[in-house]
């Protein structure tokens, strides 16, 4: 019921708006500004003051006194488990959840079953998206075929059908031959490889970060230097290929520290960290509760500090949701049974926002994050607010306080480990070329 | 029946862990399983059937014969319908999950459920399905409540005491819910516990419980009153956490030689199953002047008849 009203999917209206005395968020001018926004045939037509002298007669007014628009957000890690796993999230059910969140470029993840390992694939995620999807839908590729890290897949076609980079999914490629060989390759047609780090070894069947808490439930821990110890290893490579390298969700302080160092030496190194790591710890995983049980797992408080330290100095280039919708029965399970991941896709927006709301960093730079930052990583053409570009926006209320409850997410499936909490900060409208696809 | 009318009331409705209970609690499970110890071999036991008519529903996961068999013995001996249920010809291991499992026996209205299962927590979470009391007979490498209990009865009884004992735990400390339980239940009431084994089978940061950690016999053992012997699993014992038998016996097995470097009247205790020519040495294990082994034993269906009535009672009272 409510998604009819909230939601619109109505590919044929071209409808014009005019939102009017907007806080426009420009990251390309770096400065926030109050000015209208004219939107009118899927572009953004006009940006100044005072627009509604000029606008059409059947153009719709919206009144924006107070609010923010900033560029769509751009979500560089989700997983959407379509096709295969569509009990779990589709795409269409993933786009309304992102549309609801103030997100209109997903970045899929190429766990899917079959897994994006060749063109066709892409092809048929794409075809399906153009049909039901509310925002845009990028695909990654599998480095290595099947995820099995041993041979590399058709990197370049799939690029060329798409791609948008590379990436094992939640597999580490542990093999350093066929990870050299990969960026070797992917560094000819500049391709970029996206990493999940995580030594398979040290990891074996751990489900927690080792130490006091692991020790005390009784539960397997992986070492947290499992994870730098692989970008360390990666670093060495791309200081010899000079292949543009992305760490994917990063929970540790001495990841941090391994790619401040690394950026320091000019290594076409970037990073991206999801809010479970900024916003919680082990601690979440007290009563065995497998909402917490994430992968990288969550790590110490010290582990936390020194991530919100990176998003500060801008070690760390972009915020992810890792959205991993898990349905109920694979998480109503015991802790070691249940399955790995967190929902975030609704959650992203106001748990970016709280490092602004707790004067972590500024409002440009927070929103930086989540629509620029991993734009350019990527070498999209959205994240930003311009004239005569594509119309994404998010009109969000940044001081809204509101509740976080899954039982009302848009999204299939229902794990979020923020489930309770209080945020602050709320997407109230969502356009996606120019539609206006949400609307709170 | 207890003459000590000022014993507080256990103010939980499952034993699920030691981790959490207080020094009153502790010490009036381990005063009622006292009292059940001293009464238990009079063979007037009528007037023990506190449990008459309640069911009590042992759920094992995972095998286990002593654990079971005294949790049968002692519920009988209270009077309470014992059933047993085996997991290996159970729905199961068809797939049920644990979840769908305890809304089944919930529904079947037991009084309590005995449950172990191979991963940690599991039993907490079953608790939180299920209207009647749970005791925690083991949870993965997490606790084992009713084991630390009889270990630290047997102790009392043997020494007279706890607070102040230096107690050593040795052998495959990362994998054993005996010596978390252990820790917890002896660190509350005063003892000062150190853990010996080789690093692999030492988890990190056990420290923080409140522990010395030490990898060597002859330091470890040092002036200690009681020498707790874990049980190391057979697929732990060669190459992947210790390279053979005979290195781990010949370093980490107790044996009169490296017994010396404990107190002079040190007492060995082990939760048994033994592995005899593994951690302990075979004579020594037979010893009755040293180990307890045996004791151990007859002080878990006292300490198990304590837990079973105090938490069936204490669900009664508490209303389903």
């Amino acid at each position: 019921m409510e998604n009819k009203k909230n939601f619109n999917n109505n590919k044929k209206l071209s409808q014009s708006y005019l939102l009017k005395n907007c806080l426009i968020i420009d990251n390309g001018k770096n400065k926030i500004f109050k000015n209208d926004i004219f939107i009118k045939n899927k572009i953004i037509e006009d940006i100044d003051k005072n627009l509604t002298n000029k606008i059409d007669p059947e153009t719709s007014i919206i009144e924006c006194e107070g609010m923010y628009v900033a560029a769509g957000l751009v979500d560089m890690r989700v997983n959407i488990t379509e096709p295969g796993l569509e009990h779990k999230e589709t795409i269409e059910s993933a786009s309304k959840a992102a549309a609801s969140g103030g997100i209109t470029s997903i970045i899929c993840m190429p766990n899917t079953t079959p897994p994006i390992d060749q063109p066709a694939i892409i092809h048929s995620i794409q075809r399906k998206a153009r049909k039901v999807a509310l925002s845009k839908i990028f695909c990654t590729g599998c480095v290595t075929r099947n995820f099995e890290g041993k041979e590399i897949c058709e990197l370049r076609l799939m690029k060329e059908s798409g791609a948008v980079g590379f990436t094992d999914g939640y597999k580490t490629i542990s093999n350093t031959r066929v990870m050299r060989r990969a960026f070797n390759y992917a560094k000819s047609f500049d391709g970029l490889i996206i990493q999940h780090a995580e030594d398979p070894f040290l990891k074996g069947n751990g489900v927690a970060n080792e130490g006091e808490i692991s020790t005390r439930m009784g539960l397997l821990g992986i070492p947290s230097y499992a994870e730098a110890m692989i970008v360390q290893r990666d670093l060495w490579m791309v200081n010899e290929t000079n292949c543009r390298y992305h760490v994917s969700h990063i929970s540790t302080k001495e990841t941090v520290e391994i790619i401040r160092s690394a950026k320091k030496k000019g290594l076409p190194v970037t990073c991206d960290t999801s809010p479970p790591y900024f916003i919680l710890n082990e601690l979440a995983l007290e009563n065995y509760r497998t909402f917490s049980k994430l992968s990288p797992p969550l790590r110490t408080e010290e582990d936390r500090k020194s991530i919100v330290e990176g998003i500060c100095d801008g070690t760390i280039d972009a915020i992810s949701s890792d959205h991993t919708p898990q349905d109920q029965d694979a998480k109503r399970l015991p802790f070691n049974q249940a399955e790995f991941g967190g929902v975030g896709l609704e959650t992203l927006l106001p748990l970016t926002l709280s490092l602004v709301n707790n004067e972590k960093i500024d409002l440009l730079k927070a929103i930086s994050l989540v629509t620029i930052n991993p734009s350019k990583i990527l070498k999209l053409d959205v994240g930003r607010i311009e004239k005569k570009k594509e119309a994404d926006l998010c009109i969000f209320s940044i001081s809204k306080p509101w509740k976080v409850n899954p039982e009302k997410f848009h999204g299939k499936s229902k794990n979020s480990p923020f489930d309770g909490i209080l945020v602050e900060g709320k997407n109230l409208m969502t356009f996606v070329r120019g539609r206006l696809v949400y609307e709170s | 029946m207890i003459k000590n009318k000022s014993l507080k009331k256990f103010p939980h409705d499952h034993l699920l862990g030691i981790e959490g209970l207080s020094p009153p609690d502790l010490n009036y499970l381990l005063d009622l399983s006292d009292y059940f110890a001293m009464h238990l071999d009079k063979k007037n036991t009528e007037k023990f059937k506190y449990l008459k008519n309640k069911i009590c529903i042992n759920l094992f996961f995972e095998n286990s014969t002593r654990t079971r068999t005294s949790f049968e013995l002692a519920g009988k001996k209270l009077g309470a319908d014992m059933l047993n249920i085996s997991v290996a010809s159970s729905a199961i291991k068809k797939g049920e999950t644990l979840i769908d499992t305890a809304m089944t026996l919930n529904a079947m209205q037991p009084d309590v459920l005995v449950v172990r299962h191979q991963d940690a927590g599991a039993v907490k979470l079953l608790s939180e399905k299920v209207n009647c009391g749970v005791i925690n007979a083991g949870d993965g490498p997490h606790e084992h409540p009713t084991q630390a209990l009889l270990d630290a009865l047997t102790i009392k009884k043997r020494k007279g005491k706890i607070s102040g004992l230096k107690i050593a735990i040795c052998g495959d400390i990362m994998h054993s819910r005996v010596a978390r339980s252990n820790i917890h239940l002896l660190n509350t009431l005063g003892a000062e516990i150190r853990v010996i084994g080789p690093a692999t089978l030492i988890p990190k940061n056990i420290e923080s419980l409140g522990v010395k950690v030490f990898y060597e016999m002859k330091s470890g053992l040092a002036n200690v009153d009681i020498i707790i012997m874990l049980r190391l699993q057979l697929e732990r014992m060669s190459g992947s956490f210790v390279p053979s038998i005979r290195e781990y016996f010949r370093f980490y097995g107790l044996d009169r030689e490296k017994l010396k470097f404990a107190d002079a009247n040190a007492l060995i205790l082990h939760p048994g199953p033994m592995n005899r020519g593994v951690e302990i040495d075979s004579e020594l294990a037979d010893d009755l002047d040293r180990s307890a082994i045996f004791e151990q034993v007859q002080m878990g269906v006292a300490v198990r008849m304590a837990c079973l009535k105090t938490i069936v009672e204490n669900k009664a009272k508490n209303g389903k």
